[in-house]
């Protein structure tokens, strides 16, 4: 943090701070914050579709939340599917990136290449996969047949996750691998060098330097890959399982979606929203009291 | 200058109305409120560990940001300038039809405006049928609605119950003059958007009924006489065996829309509740009972042929068609309308015969029930905007273009008098699979069990009912187990639907 505080800039007028950050701070307002009060509002009311009428209800919407064992199943499966999904693009993506680092030749070729499924839209995605493994048209499913493998993900719990975590993890590989890439670049290269004369292998440079100087990166990483698997994966899940079957892949965001925009039950979705929306604030405030401690800056 | 303050005028109206979309735009980015909410708090907190980590990537956003910005603003521009003079009246018409099907809504709207000067129907595809739904929805919320929007059957009791919403059509009609007597359509059609006391409140569009689409050659192959496809459950099951046996089909039979074919359609086949009060139409205090001994026995059935692949479950809609297609299902269970797509696909002769039935719970079965979609009027516009909607219904409804909708899409004729040209037209002769659907529906007048079903909050009722009968193919639960867990939780949105309805 030292840096920080040398880089700081001082205005003569008291007022002209507030000044620039004011757009920013017009723009949260309207857009995050009414938002986000609108639906803590919805939460304690039942509405009909149209907006015709509504009637308070208290939180009569929370207790039904947290009175249905679907729910807490939801939360177990969003739990399942997260944790999956983060560790599996995180370990890849660092594994591509100390890859990439060392690459000589035409390694903007192999760059633009793991960067581009970022460019894909989560549902088109989500699609994509849906062509390759769906069991009665897929072209990888077809093979997995004939190799032996019994794939359909329609009747098979395990196989959904599977299919949903591989699709959701890859699809965030590549901003992973970016943050990750620029962070083992910005390791000074003398230091490697220094401690490879003293003799320390590739494991060992990696252990005591690369990955203690890749800290920073990685808890960005670890806090944004958290909201993407909580926030931004129902496009995946939506095109490819429907959180089928049986719910087996029904995360609480995907819920949230499908109970308000599907099932038009405003209130219980808001409700739902609310919830995870708390639910991410803690983890978010969790990690940023545990784990920054252990980020050297 | 009167033209030029016109002009203007209306420019700024357009002007509007392109400031609205752009605002809309971001209200929707801004309704994922809480995705957003959270990705700033992440940005903000996390802002000087990016920043030093790499500028870059967020200059190339910003970047990106930009020239989102600008596309924005171009497609903006672009609104303004298409805002071309147009005497006509328009009139907006939101559907479902993607496809082949859209381009013969494209070609009926065409027709009706090419018939009259005074009115232009503006068809417009919004997606799958919730989507469609919920994008009127969303519109009557903002006053962006259309003025037709194609809503299917189970968001029939949605529709009724918002009544400051919906413009009835037996209202519209009655309001414009135009002749409208519910007694044309066809039974099973008018009774499931008729309210008790016989009052249209919907105008039927496209109706399909379940059938069972078979493999010809392959029975041939199997040394099997197609001209006798099974009829009855046990018929169905032998004819698999022997199929599979023979190894001309690695499956007997999928099912497309398992809620539908093998829940609400099997329950009025057979002539047993799905729920109280008639299931439904008799008020909101209707209780789920599809917990009943033939349902669960059939449900059971369904799960103990899984294991020698005489049923196999191949998703929840109709993802499982292209097993049928492809030669590795014997039998199909779906929407009369998949007639069209199939004779397309299929490399093999078609069959098409009723659905089977159990002889020891019916001694002959009763009728099946319709699937598809209805036009709703929304209230809220003008006066004489809706005499070109019910200008246009009255269009619609006619026996030629009802007869050529059915006959080029596979759905049913929804009046008699369709029905009757198409006989005339020899439409059966030439194809006399296509009337196998209408005969399945009208093979009996239907009963309180057979009328068709009206539950609220039935699209979400439909998810649980998928969820617990996927717990059924995945070995999770018994039948007797999913089927009381769905009634159960059916029932709880049943309750929800009552009290936010009263």
């Amino acid at each position: 943090m030292a840096v920080m505080q040398d880089k700081r800039v001082h205005f003569r007028n008291k007022w002209l701070p507030y000044l620039f950050i004011a757009p920013q701070m017009v723009v949260i307002l309207v857009f995050f914050f009414w938002p986000a009060s609108q639906a803590i509002k919805q939460s304690v009311y039942l509405e009909d579709p149209f907006g015709l009428s509504s009637q308070f209800v208290w939180l009569d919407n929370f207790t039904a939340l947290f009175t249905d064992p679907h729910y807490l199943e939801s939360v177990k499966v969003t739990l399942v599917f997260s944790l999956a999904t983060i560790g599996l693009s995180l370990s890849v993506s660092l594994l591509l990136a100390v890859f990439a680092d060392q690459v000589i030749k035409g390694a903007n070729f192999y760059k633009t290449f793991i960067i581009w499924p970022y460019a894909v839209a989560p549902p088109l995605a989500g699609v994509l996969w849906l062509f390759l493994f769906h069991p009665a048209g897929g072209v990888v499913a077809y093979l997995l047949n004939h190799a032996g493998i019994d794939w359909d993900y329609f009747a098979n719990s395990g196989q959904a996750m599977l299919l949903v975590v591989v699709a959701a993890a890859w699809k965030q590989i590549s901003y992973n691998f970016l943050f990750f890439l620029a962070g083992l670049q910005a390791i000074p290269t003398s230091l490697l060098e220094s401690a490879a004369i003293d003799g320390a292998g590739p494991v060992t440079r990696f252990r005591t330097i690369i990955f203690p100087l890749l800290s920073p990166t990685t808890f960005f990483l670890l806090v944004v890959n958290v909201i993407y698997a909580f926030f931004e994966t129902f496009g995946i899940i939506h095109a490819a399982t429907q959180g089928g079957p049986g719910g087996a892949t029904n995360t609480l965001i995907f819920k949230v979606f499908n109970d308000g925009f599907i099932g038009l039950d405003l209130g219980g979705s808001a409700a739902q929203s609310v919830v995870l929306m708390i639910i991410v604030m803690m983890l978010t405030i969790l990690q940023f009291k545990f784990i920054e401690r252990r980020v050297q800056y | 200058m009167d033209n030029l303050a016109m002009v203007l005028d209306y420019s700024l109206l357009r002007f509007s109305d392109a400031v609205f979309l752009f605002l809309s735009f971001f209200f929707l980015l801004g309704y994922k409120c809480s995705i957003v909410w959270s990705n700033v708090l992440a940005a903000q907190l996390c802002g000087p560990v990016c920043l030093s980590c790499n500028g870059s990537i967020f200059k190339w956003r910003k970047r990106r940001m930009a020239k989102l910005r600008s596309i924005l603003i171009a497609c903006c521009m672009v609104l303004m300038i298409s805002a071309t003079a147009f005497a006509a009246t328009e009139i907006q018409w939101w559907h479902a039809m993607g496809g082949k099907l859209g381009e013969k809504v494209n070609e009926i709207a065409d027709k009706f405006n090419a018939s009259q000067s005074e009115y232009k129907i503006v068809p417009t595809y919004k997606g799958n049928y919730t989507e469609t739904m919920t994008a009127a929805i969303a519109g009557f919320r903002a006053g962006k609605h259309p003025h037709l929007v194609q809503v299917f059957e189970v968001g029939t009791a949605t529709m009724m119950a918002a009544k400051g919403a919906v413009y009835p059509v037996y209202k519209l009609m009655a309001d414009m003059d135009l002749p409208f007597d519910t007694g044309r359509f066809l039974d099973g059609v008018a009774a499931y958007y008729t309210t008790t006391d016989g009052k249209m409140l919907s105008m039927p569009f496209n109706s399909s009924t379940p059938v069972v689409f078979y493999n010809k050659d392959a029975m041939r192959k199997a040394g099997l006489d197609p001209s006798h496809p099974p009829r009855t459950w046990p018929e169905l099951a032998a004819v698999s065996r022997k199929m599979i046996k023979a190894g001309v089909v690695k499956y007997g039979f999928i099912t497309g829309w398992q809620s539908w074919v093998q829940l609400e359609n099997f329950s009025a086949w057979h002539n047993v509740p799905l729920g109280t009060l008639e299931n439904g139409f008799g008020g909101l205090g209707t209780e789920f009972v599809f917990n009943g001994p033939a349902q669960v026995k059939h449900i059971q059935q369904l799960a103990d042929w899984q294991k020698d692949d005489v049923f196999h479950y191949a998703g929840r809609r109709s993802d499982g068609n292209p097993l049928f297609i492809n030669g590795e299902s014997a039998f199909l269970m779906g929407s009369s309308a998949a007639l069209a797509g199939l004779k397309d696909n299929c490399k093999f002769e078609l069959g098409i015969t009723m659905l089977p039935y159990w002889p020891d719970l019916v001694k002959k079965p009763r009728n099946s029930i319709i699937g598809g979609a209805t036009l709703w009027v929304l209230a809220k516009h003008k006066k004489a905007e809706y005499k070109g909607v019910a200008e246009f219904l009255n269009f619609l409804s006619s026996p030629e273009i009802q007869a050529d909708w059915h006959q080029f899409t596979g759905y049913l004729p929804i009046t008699y008098a369709a029905y009757e040209l198409s006989k005339k037209q020899g439409y059966y002769k030439t194809m006399p699979d296509a009337e196998v659907a209408i005969k399945q529906m009208t093979l009996n007048p239907p009963t309180p069990n057979s009328k068709g079903l009206r539950f609220g909050n039935y699209v979400q009722g439909r998810d649980i009912i998928n969820e617990e009968l996927e717990n059924v193919w995945t070995g999770k639960k018994t039948a007797q187990q999913a089927l009381t867990d769905a009634v159960e939780r059916g029932n709880a949105l049943l309750r929800k639907f009552e009290k936010a309805n009263k």
